[in-house]
Parts: structure tokens; C-alpha cells; sequence
């Protein structure tokens, strides 16, 4: 397909848009259809068909709406209104909708007010596309100037002038490390020798982050989109996606992405017109946490066991089959096609110095609004606890915020006001990573929590070096017995030395950062340590403090 | 060749181009400690005992797998690196049941060598005791999996060296296990060509000789073979 066939798309999509009373979009992310979104979907379609609205209304399954507890969530874009969204819909309410956008006069029961502060803060860059494009629809995508980027690379722009763009943004890795991206996308540039790859990682595994499957479930093409750019600018001709097998919806709707970005020739031979040819395939993740790792993933789509290698060399030089490969995060991708359309520098305008544009977080936790949103960087802390996520339900405190997962660490309330970056939140024992936040009140342990989170890091480690593998286990079993009130003020140095051991002397990044929740929880709640080990006493309440209670 | 000289322990050495650090050590009698790394094996870089410090990088390098550099600065012992190799040996020990008494490589297993060197006497952390089944089923041998340490020089040297494959990993985390074909018993191994070389390369007592009171284990046959091999010292 060439652009003027493109062009064509958007003109008939744009002027079906302009003949439609109103649109319903239906949020269609994993979260509203646990909660009986379909059940809402199809009640919807059905009462515009019963109504005889169906060239006025349409109904549309679109992205993570983003306030998630409150699913299944239903916005209404009217031509003569303002927006509106409903909460916790039904498919009575849904028929209420169809019939209010009819007559003109919307139901008034259980209305989000989209004026409160989790609407009006948050800066949509990456999840601009959620409420406007149906997952599912290429020409949604195209209307809402999807491919224009890919379309502007490929026939404006040199490889190299790419690079300078992406690296100009400022933009960095938002897998979890940060690394700059233009840097890597240089260093892949420069890299000789054909049969280069770029790998979307799509591993995303720390408990309570939902940002990547949100951003592949709900807007497929952006992703997609972003790799074919990095393509052209690396000089790759073939893609992964590595996704978890744990997101049905999210491969099921890639792949749904793929066949139809083929089909209108902007993915696989001659990419509109040109002689840019870049194809992309899908390996699924077998639940193993680390597979994220960057040399773990490139061993798992060689087909091999999962487990990571030393590096260097790093994957720009030699990583999948030993090719130079170009591995980004979901969301890395996802800021590619913006930064291309409105200029790297005009991103950079967003952010702090060091950390630009913004970061999607999954707030998750003891606060009121869990969800999605997106924040720009240097956004302090508290702007995203408070009004943003509503603060704590139940007239309770905040105690912690734990970023980072299994990598991070839990930020007490004398940090609330630090601007979020990565250099901040590294500063302070935790790091920005993938994008989790799960907010703690005064009913969680700190102790708990840094127990909780080496299990994770003991089930997870591959086994291949020892102070992973083993030193993973013994930091859990010290701290079992802390919550049993078993332990001892020996126990503590042990597991400090321990500590120290798992994060300088582990092969991957998976063991050199397994022991942050500890180090962190230890740093700013020591003294929740003490009265465990000293005392025997759980001032939260959560352990047993008793050998019998098995966790 | 090209030659590199570089700095170990504040001694000048030279290296021949590509060589790793663990080579140019061993080459200038300079001691590190090893247990994955095998002469003639590829490397693993898991065992993590050959970790060494290397100035201008804050991050310690596994000296098997790091190449040496023009004008690098190596130190391959401080208080530190002790302190480290220390704690591995320990957290090995207290893994899976290493008990010298009554095991066949007593006096012949590199892991008590480690612990001797170290003058380890005494583990501090939690024994994890694990009840792994023992694999009698092959007629010469016995794979015991309390006794492993899971440093894959069976893995390797049955896929390298024997071209057989047999043995992989299986599992992760302290669930990690070598298994033989699809996790089926040794003895019913398809694959398995009976070569032993799985059993000299154990540095435990993990593989042994039935009946054998105590095994006579020299890996070094390795690297003979791939000489041998790579002179075609064998060919007609």
C-alpha cells in the first residue's frame, strides 16, 4: 500500500467520524473485562442495533481507561457534548447509555467526574491512544495518525537523523534500568555486519505492574509502529516480540496488529513503497520471571534454556545468534512515533533534567484509585499518592510506596515530596523500574514485605550462579524466622553480609538487585527490624511471630 | 600473535591476544579460585569464585570469561574477594548435604578443597537438608544430587567434548536439577554413550563409580582431547 492508499484510510475514516452522533468506547483492557466488560460491549451493540442507531453511535473496545477499580468503565464522546464516563457499568446501564446518547440526555448514575485530579494531572503520551482507538481496528489507529511517524522516517528522514532524534529527546529506557535510548540505538547503528534484530521486550513480570500488557492490549500498532522505526534506524530487517505467555489478550491482539500492519504493507517487503522491508514475529514467554533479563530473553527465542550470560559483550553487539540485536521495553517503543512527530527536543521540554517526558505507572496497593496512569517525570511522589490516586482508603496512613518491584524499594513518607526520576529514586535506595507502584499502609510489615519479595527472587532465580541461587534462599530464611521471632541480632549481620554478597558478586541483574527490598526496608525501617528481633513484636500485626504459622 | 600486557596484582604481565584473565593468572602462577571453569570446556561464569576486581569498572568480573586488556589494572585477591569466595563456599555447603565423611570424593572433591583452602571449619547459615533422589540406574555409575553443585561441567563436557548431549538443567532456583534426557533414569538413556567423562569432570562426589571406595578423579583428560583433536593427532 502506498501513502496516498494510507491517506485515503484516515480521509474515510475522519469523515465516518464526522457523521457519527457519538461515539461509546468500551474500556477493553484486561482489568474492565475481568470485571464483565464484554457482557457491557455486547449489551452496548445490541441496544444500538435495537435503537436503530447504527449509523449514528458506534461502540468501540479501546485501551486501558485507566481507573481500573472502578471497571467496567464506559466513555461517551458525544459530537455536541462534553465527554462523559460511567464506572462499574452493567449491561442495564449499558442500555441506559445507548438510549441517554439517543435522546441527548446521558444517565446522571455513576458518572466518573473526570474533573478530579486523576483526569486532569496526568500527561497522556504513551496511552494518548486509550478512549480514541479500538484495539483491534487498523484504521482507528491510522485516524488517529498512527503510521505518520513510520511514514515521515521512512521517506524524510536518514537512519542516522533518527538516532540523532531519539537521542536528542533525552528519552531512557523505561524497562526499568534507564539506559539512554539513542545511545543504544547508535551503538546498534554502528554495529557491522548484516542480520540485525530488534527484540521489544514484552517480559513484564513484577508483581502488580500491568503498564506493558496495558499498552500492547490497548494500543497494539504503537508498538509496532516504534519497532519498525527502530528498524530503520539500526538497520534491522527482523523483530521479536517477546511476550509472556501469561497475556493471552495482549499476543492474541498483537497478532491480530501484526496480520493487519502486513496486509496494508506497513510491516514485512517494501514497506509503503519503499525499500525498507523490517518483519515481525511473536515468541511467547513460559512464565519465567528471568526472561526479562535482556540475555535470558535472547537465550529463550534462540530456543534455549532461559538463563542469562556475563556481559559484555552487550546484546548492540552481539546478542540474538550473535547478531547485533536492539532490545527496548514496551514503553520505550510506545514513545518512539510521538517523539518522531513532535521532535525530540520538544520532548525533552517535558521532565526533569536527567529523566524526560513521562512514566506510566500501575498504582496498586492501599490507595484509593488503582489504576493506570501516566505522570510526567519529576512529578513529586505525593502528587501521585494524593491527588492522583485519591491517597489512602479508610482514613488510614501511608506507611510506604514500593517501586521497583522485586528490584526496588519501599519509599517512606519522608520522601513523599521526591521528584520521580530515576536518579531520585536511585538516590533513596529504589529505583524508577518498569513502573509499579504499590502503595502500603500501617497494616503492612516491612518485614513481611522484604520476605515476600526475596520469595519471589529465590522462585525466580534460574539457578545458574551461586550466590543467586543460594544466597536468594538463606536472606529468606533469615528473614522466615524474623517474622516467626525466631531471630537474633547475629541473624541481621548475617543477612546484611548476605546481601551485600548477592548484589556484587550475582551474574545478572535479576541477583544484583534480588537484595533491594531488603537493603531498602532496612534503611528506612530498621527499627521495625529491631522490634521483630529484639522485642518479638510485629508492630503492623501481620506476622505470627510464632515458629507453628507456616507462611 | 599480537601480544597485551597488563597489571595483576601489581605485577606486569603479558598475555597473548584473547586470552582471559583467568589464563594470564594461571600462566604467571597467580592463584584464582575456580569450580565451573574446566581446561577445554566452554566457559559458564556461574560459580562466580574467579571474581576479581578490575580498575575503572565498579562491577567485579568473572576472570574466566573476561579478556584480558592492553594496560588493564587486575586485583585477584583483597579482603573482599576472601570474604566473598568465602560466603560461596558456604552457601554451596550449605545447599544440598556435603557431608566429607561419608562420601566417596573425600580427599578428592574440589568443593573440600575450596573449603580447606579457605580454612573453612564451620557454615553459619541454615542447612537446607534437601531429600534428593539418588539415579543408580545406570550400570557403572551414580549421579547423587546432594552432592552436586551444579557448576554443568557434565553438561558441557557430554555435549562438547562427547557430542552426546545427555545431561542438561533442569528447573530453577534451588529446584535447578541435571537430569539425563528428558528427566529419564540414566540407565534408560538413549543417548547416553557410557563414555564416563561426566564422572571424571564431577569436582564432587555427585557422579561416581559403583563400588568404588573412592574415586580417582582427573579432569584434565579434557584438554588432552581437544589437542589431540585440534592436531588431528588421531587421523589417518
Amino acid at each position: 500500500m502506498i501513502v496516498d492508499d494510507i491517506a485515503a484510510v484516515r480521509d474515510r475514516e475522519h469523515a465516518a467520524r464526522a457523521a457519527q452522533k457519538a461515539r461509546i468506547a468500551v474500556c477493553s483492557a484486561a482489568g474492565c473485562l475481568s470485571t464483565g466488560g464484554s457482557a457491557v460491549k455486547d449489551a452496548l451493540t445490541a441496544a444500538v442495533a435495537e435503537q436503530g442507531a447504527g449509523t449514528d453511535v458506534r461502540v468501540l473496545g479501546t485501551g486501558c481507561l485507566g481507573l481500573c477499580h472502578a471497571g467496567p468503565l464506559v466513555r461517551v464522546d458525544a459530537q455536541d457534548a462534553a465527554p462523559a464516563m460511567f464506572e462499574h457499568v452493567t449491561p442495564a446501564l449499558a442500555v441506559a447509555i445507548v438510549s441517554g446518547v439517543v435522546g441527548g440526555a446521558l444517565p446522571a448514575e455513576q458518572r466518573c467526574d473526570l474533573t478530579q485530579p486523576f483526569f486532569t494531572r496526568q500527561h497522556r503520551i504513551v496511552t494518548s491512544d486509550a478512549g480514541v482507538v479500538d484495539a483491534e481496528r487498523i484504521e482507528d489507529y491510522l485516524a488517529a495518525n498512527g503510521y505518520a511517524a513510520l511514514e515521515k522516517v521512512l521517506t524524510e528522514m536518514r537512519p542516522e537523523e533518527v538516532v540523532r532524534e531519539i537521542s536528542a529527546s533525552g528519552l531512557r529506557g523505561r524497562g526499568g534500568a534507564g539506559y539512554p535510548t539513542g545511545l543504544k540505538w547508535s551503538t546498534v547503528a554502528k554495529a557491522q555486519g548484516p542480520g540485525k534484530f530488534v527484540v521489544c521486550n514484552a517480559d513484564e513480570g513484577d508483581p502488580g505492574a500491568f503498564m506493558d500488557r496495558s499498552v500492547l492490549e490497548g494500543d497494539p500498532h504503537r508498538v509496532l509502529e516504534g519497532m519498525a522505526i527502530a528498524a530503520f534506524a539500526v538497520g534491522a530487517e527482523q523483530g521479536y516480540i517477546y511476550v509472556r505467555g501469561e497475556y493471552p489478550l495482549a499476543i492474541t491482539r498483537l497478532k491480530t496488529a501484526i496480520r493487519q500492519a502486513e496486509r496494508m504493507q506497513l510491516l514485512g517487503h517494501r514497506i509503503l513503497d519503499t525499500q525498507f522491508n523490517f518483519r515481525i514475529d511473536i515468541r511467547i514467554g513460559a512464565g519465567a520471571f528471568v526472561c526479562g533479563e535482556e540475555t535470558a530473553l535472547i537465550s529463550s527465542i534462540e530456543g534455549k534454556r532461559g538463563t542469562p550470560r556475563p556481559r559484555p559483550p552487550f546484546p548492540a553487539e552481539a546478542g540474538l545468534w550473535g547478531r547485533p540485536t536492539l532490545i527496548n521495553n514496551v514503553e520505550t517503543y510506545a514513545n518512539i512515533a510521538p517523539i518522531i512527530l513532535a521532535g525530540g527536543s520538544r520532548f525533552a521540554t517535558l521532565g526533569t533534567e536527567h529523566s524526560k517526558g513521562t512514566k506510566v505507572f500501575a498504582l496498586a496497593g492501599r490507595i484509593v484509585n488503582t489504576g493506570l496512569v501516566e505522570v510526567p517525570m519529576g512529578i513529586p511522589l505525593r502528587e501521585i499518592i494524593y491527588d492522583i490516586g485519591g491517597g489512602i482508603p479508610d482514613g488510614r496512613t501511608f506507611k510506604a510506596a514500593q517501586t521497583g518491584g522485586p528490584s526496588g524499594g519501599c519509599i517512606p513518607a519522608a520522601h513523599l515530596d521526591l521528584p520521580v526520576d530515576y536518579e531520585a529514586l536511585a538516590g533513596i535506595g529504589s529505583i524508577m523500574g518498569s513502573g509499579g507502584l504499590i502503595v502500603m499502609d500501617e497494616t503492612s510489615c516491612m518485614v513481611d514485605v522484604a520476605r515476600y519479595f526475596m520469595e519471589f527472587c529465590r522462585d525466580e532465580s534460574c539457578g545458574k550462579c551461586i550466590p543467586c541461587r543460594a544466597g536468594t534462599v538463606q536472606m529468606h530464611e533469615i528473614l522466615l524466622k524474623m517474622t516467626r521471632g525466631t531471630a537474633d541480632e547475629r541473624d541481621l549481620g548475617l543477612l546484611e553480609q548476605l546481601a551485600e554478597l548477592v548484589t556484587r558478586t550475582s551474574l545478572c541483574g535479576l541477583g544484583q538487585t534480588a537484595a533491594n527490598p531488603v537493603m531498602s526496608t532496612l534503611h528506612h525501617f530498621r527499627e521495625e527490624y529491631m522490634a521483630h528481633i529484639r522485642d518479638k513484636v510485629c508492630p503492623a500485626g501481620v506476622c505470627p511471630m510464632h515458629a507453628e504459622d507456616r507462611p | 600473535m599480537s601480544v597485551t600486557t597488563l597489571t595483576i596484582n601489581g605485577r606486569l604481565v603479558s598475555a597473548a591476544e584473547g586470552a582471559s584473565i583467568l589464563d594470564v593468572a594461571r600462566e604467571h602462577d597467580i592463584h584464582i579460585p575456580t569450580l565451573c571453569h574446566l581446561d577445554g570446556l566452554s566457559e559458564h561464569g556461574a560459580c562466580r569464585l574467579c571474581l576479581v576486581e578490575v580498575a575503572g569498572s565498579s562491577k567485579l568480573q568473572a576472570a574466566c570469561m573476561t579478556k584480558a586488556v592492553e594496560g588493564m589494572v587486575v586485583t585477584t585477591d583483597s579482603e573482599r574477594l576472601r570474604t566473598y569466595r568465602r560466603q560461596i563456599v558456604e552457601l554451596l555447603l550449605a545447599e544440598r548435604n556435603h557431608v566429607c565423611s561419608v562420601c566417596v570424593a573425600n580427599r578428592a572433591c574440589e568443593l573440600q578443597d575450596l573449603a580447606v583452602s579457605m580454612g573453612l571449619h564451620h557454615v553459619r547459615y541454615e542447612p537446607q537438608a534437601p531429600q534428593l533422589a539418588m539415579d543408580a540406574s545406570h550400570p557403572r555409575w551414580i549421579i547423587d544430587h546432594n552432592r552436586c553443585v551444579l557448576c554443568t561441567r557434565c553438561v558441557r563436557v557430554c555435549d562438547e567434548i562427547e557430542g552426546a548431549h545427555t545431561w542438561d538443567v533442569m528447573g530453577r532456583g534451588r529446584q535447578t536439577l541435571v537430569i539425563s534426557d528428558m528427566n529419564e533414569p540414566w540407565g534408560d538413556s538413549a543417548s547416553c554413550t557410557s563414555c564416563g567423562k561426566c564422572v571424571r569432570v564431577c569436582p564432587t562426589g555427585a557422579l561416581f563409580e559403583k563400588g568404588a571406595v573412592a574415586t580417582n578423579k582427573d579432569p584434565h583428560f579434557v584438554t588432552y582431547l581437544r589437542m589431540a583433536r585440534e592436531q588431528k593427532l588421531w587421523n589417518r
